[in-house]
């Protein structure tokens, strides 16, 4: 609740801290248009009419189904990646030979390519909602995994002692010693497999599924509509931006506000 | 609590009580046959070179480490310990930081506030001060943040860990002053370790002078002269006097003292600083063969 409200009020402040991000994201518009001009709109849609693509597609209707199928898988695997990849890595973190055995398991995850994974996937769970969740899954989880398990093993040992010799109780030291400690590690981890999420589940889609964002891109593909393709990956992109800047990153600002430089 | 504040009541009640203590960390051997006893009211210090294991021996009398062997005894009913380094929560503020130990002990939000922010504000530290993180804070303020963590739970034993080392000599001067001033209102027996001799006759009853390989006491100093009353010449007079007893320049590997300087003040009876004997029962310290001329 406190979050909330702290989330609410520092919203203004820092949303008009965005100009910056803004003007940058401008750039990239201006160096989008200036390639459709060098090589024509086949190639490369200038962006007006990529964003008036996207427009229309939003005013039809027809976007809001296929964003949704996309982010209720999306959101499926990350959730399930946080859950997961959070309680796991913690656990493994408080045992030095869990953190040994685990390491090596959890890179093996992280070299193997989503395509891999995805193809076990559609051979596992054939065109259902299963494959998208289950590599979005697979991507993400080793991200948070790794997160949580540093931020347990790099836990200071000074503070520890401290904890012990000022007798704190079993709740209290997980509340105020170690909980911010390795929150610190893992909403940058958790913010990284969003991000992982949003890609890998779009790539699923493309080729496992008969719908979401993934599946109209592979329509736009084969009609060679590259305006469409431009104005979905905006529409993915947009709402990445949205739930992480939005959210995300506001939420971090106020959980790590011990962290701001000195005054 | 039982028995009056008064320290010289309260002697034969609450003390700590160290009795034939070895401790190994696996096959070495840091530390052999301690044996002494700090009573309220009193300050003791105990020096010796780095890696005598004087950590390990506060780290026991703390409770923050097992007994192998030998016994530790503390009777006070409460027990705090200030590190050297300040050690704080950087996610905390330094009013939170402070309040830590009464958190723990299940003293209510506001209640403990209070009582971290007045004595924050006896120890030195502004209102403004103690909303920041530490990383806010100077090194000299962070100090006073876990002096006061320490103290705010008016502890009737003091453990301190070299916490003074990494100041400078002003901000040494001044958190000494406001550590004895808070000894001598509470009656608190501390235990402080520190390989700065004059820091030990600044501020100390008696000195445990320990030697390393395994870490042993080796000898008594006892001072007489009560630490408030102490000036600079008196401390300087008296750390000179005790780098010239050979118990303490063997300790620290030094080369046998100037004879002629050695014999002037070195073991007079009745000056400020006594040696004492290591087989004196009362104050029990128990001394290796060097401690015997």
């Amino acid at each position: 609740m406190t979050l909330l409200r702290a989330w609410l009020a520092g919203l203004p402040a820092y949303l008009w801290s965005g100009w910056g991000a803004i003007a940058s994201l401008f750039l990239l518009l201006a160096a989008w248009e200036a390639v459709s001009l060098v090589y024509g709109p086949l190639v490369m849609p200038d962006p007006r009419s990529a964003f008036a693509t996207l427009w229309a597609l939003i005013d039809s209707g027809a976007a809001w189904p296929e964003l949704a199928a996309t982010a209720r898988r999306a959101l499926s695997g990350y959730v399930l990646a946080v859950l997961a990849g959070s309680v796991l890595g913690l656990v493994a973190g408080l045992s030095m030979t869990a953190s040994m055995m685990s390491r090596p398991l959890v890179t093996v995850l992280m070299g193997t390519p989503p395509i891999a994974w995805l193809v076990l996937a559609m051979l596992w769970f054939g065109a259902s909602d299963g494959t998208p969740v289950f590599t979005v899954f697979v991507a993400a989880f080793p991200v948070i995994f790794i997160g949580a398990l540093q931020g347990t093993r790099t836990l200071d040992n000074h503070l520890r002692g401290m904890a012990e010799a000022f007798r704190l109780p079993r709740r209290m030291m997980f509340v105020d010693v170690y909980l911010p400690h390795v929150v610190s590690y893992l909403f940058p981890a958790w913010i990284a497999a969003l991000g992982t999420a949003w890609k890998v589940v779009v790539m699923a889609e493309l080729l496992a599924t008969q719908d979401g964002v993934g599946a109209a891109l592979a329509v736009s593909r084969s009609h060679l509509d590259t305006a469409s393709t431009m104005a979905w990956i905006a529409a993915v992109v947009g709402l990445l931006l949205a739930v992480e800047y939005l959210v995300l990153e506001p939420i971090k600002r106020e959980v790590e506000r011990w962290r701001e430089q000195g005054t | 609590m039982s028995i009056g504040t008064l320290p010289a009541a309260a002697g034969t009640q609450h003390e700590l009580r160290i009795r034939a203590l070895d401790h190994a960390f696996g096959r070495d051997e840091v530390l052999a046959g301690i044996d002494f006893r700090l009573r309220a009211g009193e300050v003791v210090a105990l020096v010796g070179p780095s890696g005598c294991g004087k950590t390990t021996l506060l780290h026991l009398a703390a409770g923050l480490l097992t007994v192998q062997a030998g016994e530790v005894s503390n009777s006070f009913s409460s027990t705090a310990f200030m590190f050297q380094q300040p050690r704080l929560l950087p996610w905390k503020t330094a009013l939170d930081n402070i309040a830590l130990g009464l958190k723990a002990a299940g003293v209510g939000r506001d209640e403990r506030h209070f009582r971290a922010r007045e004595l924050a504000l006896r120890l030195g530290l502004a209102h403004r001060d103690l909303d920041k993180f530490p990383h806010q804070l100077s090194g000299g303020m962070q100090s006073r943040v876990a002096l006061a963590r320490a103290l705010v739970l008016a502890p009737e034993l003091l453990l301190l860990d070299e916490p003074f080392s990494a100041l400078d000599v002003g901000l040494k001067e001044e958190l000494y002053r406001l550590l004895l001033a808070q000894q001598a209102e509470q009656g608190m027996g501390v235990l402080m370790i520190t390989h700065d001799l004059m820091e030990a006759v600044r501020l100390s009853d008696a000195i445990l002078v320990m030697a390393p390989t395994p870490g042993r006491i080796v000898c008594r100093f006892e001072l007489g002269q009560p630490a408030a009353s102490r000036d600079d010449a008196w401390v300087y007079h008296h750390t000179a006097e005790l780098l010239q007893a050979e118990a303490v320049r063997d300790s620290f590997g030094l080369p046998p003292g100037v004879p002629a300087l050695a014999e002037v003040p070195a073991v007079r009876p009745g000056a400020g600083l006594r040696l004492v004997v290591p087989a004196e029962p009362v104050l029990g310290a128990r001394g290796g063969a060097r401690c015997g001329g």
